[in-house]
């Protein structure tokens, strides 16, 4: 990919102490524009950070992150932050918040400038009329649709999202998916999102990087969602490629995550492997014998 | 059929007070003529002798005499004679002073210490050796240096008022949620418009409610320093009536007082209500 709008360039997180820990180093990550990648890993391995560090909300020890040609220094109402808790202002109403936003966005705006376009946005993730209501009296799912809305409302260059909906039910889930899915095909909008579900990943991204456990991780594999863009939720585990994806995911995830570094020494963190998967891509037999404990234990 | 928790809460409450009064009543009446004496020595040994009357008042002399002041709360016959009113207005009037400059000076240096660990870490020694000082013990301090016995009085409410709102400011803005911080940081939001528009209405909760134990406290502390200060307010008036051995005053001061402080709390309370949030 040639145009790079989002460039991680070797950066690494340690922490210093009595015993200095490295998160991870020489990270090494492009983004296109209006691509849609989704991060994967246990917890731990240093994903929340990678992406405060393209927040500008915490610095990098070493390296640095390039965005549509300029360096990070520190946050910025170009890069929306959607937080896992949401973190919503409790003594503000859905409105008072997004309006928070544009108004920080937009400084001259008046008054009734800013509660239009805020009412704009609130309609398009479904909460017009609950817009006086504050956050107290919102159940998750829309506590989380607002904290979207905030976020849209600036029209940000990219959106990053840290486990968005990691805190909703199933359903609600679902449905909010949707809606982002829906938003961010029909703008364009380049998306970061950390996650933990797989298929999550599978029906939003467009790019899964997967990421091996910390500390000392290592981003292992961007795997190229093969589904078509106008994919339906519905439709998902329909399609011939869609175990093979979701079977290489989980695979990483379960075993190749630990064992990775030790199994790769030749692993070049500024050429990531892309990999593209195919009808006849054996990635469950590969990694069968690794655990190879487990199976007797169910034969007995 | 039960009545509500409030109404049966309100009937116990009627019935202590009545048992409470009756007991009073019971304990200070007169138990008749106590020995044989001749009229003119009964007048001069006055009822506390002669009709074996304790030199309690009883609850209806208090009641009496509460009616008497409450309907003429603002008369002036001197120095040492005031109406309640008055002398009610004159301690509030010294408390709301050193109250509202301690206000203004701990609630932006709570924030200064609360955002910053390095002032936070710095002013810690002195903050709890300042803070355990009984106010009063600041008083000849303050006579000697501001030469005012008024003055004094009011540096001493300041005094023993700066320390609950210092504190409780510093632990709330302290304490304000990271999340809420980088919300604004995201939002590119400047230092100030942040304090004012997230860390004000994050930490208002917790520096309401320092405001009020330091109005609580202030209160306290009013009638001990008016004892001490003299001149006007309502701890004068209690050791003014004191001196003259009017028992039957001292109470109903000790009544209004409670009466005054339970009102200054309610109103903190009000505001405090206003800037909560449930989350």
């Amino acid at each position: 990919m040639t145009d790079k709008f989002i460039s991680i360039e070797g950066i690494a997180k340690r922490y210093d102490g009595a015993r200095s820990t490295t998160i991870f180093e020489n990270l090494w990550l492009g983004m296109a524009r209006g691509e849609f990648v989704c991060v994967i890993g246990h917890s731990g391995c240093g994903k929340t950070t990678v992406l405060n560090i393209l927040a500008g909300l915490d610095v990098p020890s070493e390296g640095a992150v390039i965005v549509d040609g300029q360096a990070i220094e520190g946050p910025s109402l170009d890069r929306a932050v959607i937080f896992q808790s949401h973190a919503l202002l409790p003594w503000r109403t859905v409105l008072g918040n997004v309006a928070y936003a544009i108004s920080s966005k937009w400084r001259r705006w008046d008054r009734a400038k800013v509660k239009a376009h805020a009412l704009k946005y609130i309609e398009l993730v479904g909460l017009a009329g609950s817009e006086h209501k504050r956050p107290s009296e919102l159940s998750g799912g829309m506590k989380q649709r607002v904290g979207i809305a905030r976020a849209l409302s600036i029209t940000p260059k990219i959106m990053l999202m840290d486990e968005p909906f990691s805190a909703l039910d199933a359903l609600t889930r679902g449905t909010l998916q949707d809606e982002v899915r829906r938003i961010c095909v029909e703008t364009g909008q380049t998306v970061f999102m950390i996650t933990h579900d797989v298929d999550e990943a599978i029906y939003l991204a467009d790019k899964i990087v997967l990421m091996t456990n910390g500390p000392g991780a290592v981003l292992a594999e961007i795997v190229e969602n093969p589904l078509p863009k106008d994919r339906l939720r519905g439709d998902l585990h329909r399609h011939p490629l869609y175990y093979a994806l979701r079977n290489h995911i989980i695979d990483f995830l379960v075993s190749r995550s630990k064992i990775f570094t030790a199994e790769t020494p030749d692993h070049d963190p500024r050429k990531v492997p892309v990999v593209k998967i195919g009808r006849t891509e054996p990635t469950i037999v590969a990694s069968k014998p690794v655990d190879s404990d487990a199976p007797q234990a169910v034969a007995r | 059929m039960t009545a509500s928790l409030r109404l049966r809460a309100a009937v116990v409450s009627i019935v202590l007070l009545a048992v409470f009064l009756g007991a009073w009543h019971l304990a200070t009446r007169s138990t008749g003529t106590a020995a044989n004496m001749s009229p003119e020595y009964a007048k001069l040994m006055g009822m506390t002798a002669t009709q074996g009357k304790s030199a309690m008042p009883g609850p209806l002399d208090v009641g009496a005499k509460l009616w008497e002041h409450l309907k003429r709360p603002f008369y002036d016959n001197g120095p040492n004679d005031k109406g309640l009113g008055i002398q009610l207005a004159f301690s509030l009037g010294r408390v709301m002073l050193g109250y509202l400059i301690a206000v203004a000076i701990a609630i932006p240096l709570g924030f200064l210490i609360g955002m910053s660990p390095l002032m936070s870490k710095a002013l810690d020694p002195f903050i709890q050796i300042m803070k355990p000082i009984s106010p009063l013990a600041w008083m000849p301090l303050a006579l000697y240096t501001i030469k005012d016995s008024s003055l004094s009085a009011i540096f001493v409410i300041f005094i023993c008022s700066v320390w609950p709102m210092l504190i409780n400011t510093a632990f709330g803005v302290a304490s304000v949620r990271k999340e809420w911080i980088n919300v604004a940081r995201t939002l590119e939001v400047g230092n100030v418009r942040r304090a004012f528009t997230v860390i004000l209405p994050a930490a208002a909760p917790t520096i309401l409610t320092g405001m009020r134990i330091s109005i609580g406290i202030a209160w306290l502390v009013i009638v001990a320093a008016e004892m001490l200060v003299g001149g006007t307010g309502i701890g004068y008036f209690v050791w003014n009536e004191w001196n003259n051995l009017s028992i039957t005053n001292v109470i109903i001061a000790i009544l209004l007082i409670g009466v005054v402080g339970m009102v200054l709390d309610q109103i903190l309370a009000r505001v405090s209500r206003l800037v909560t949030f449930p989350e």
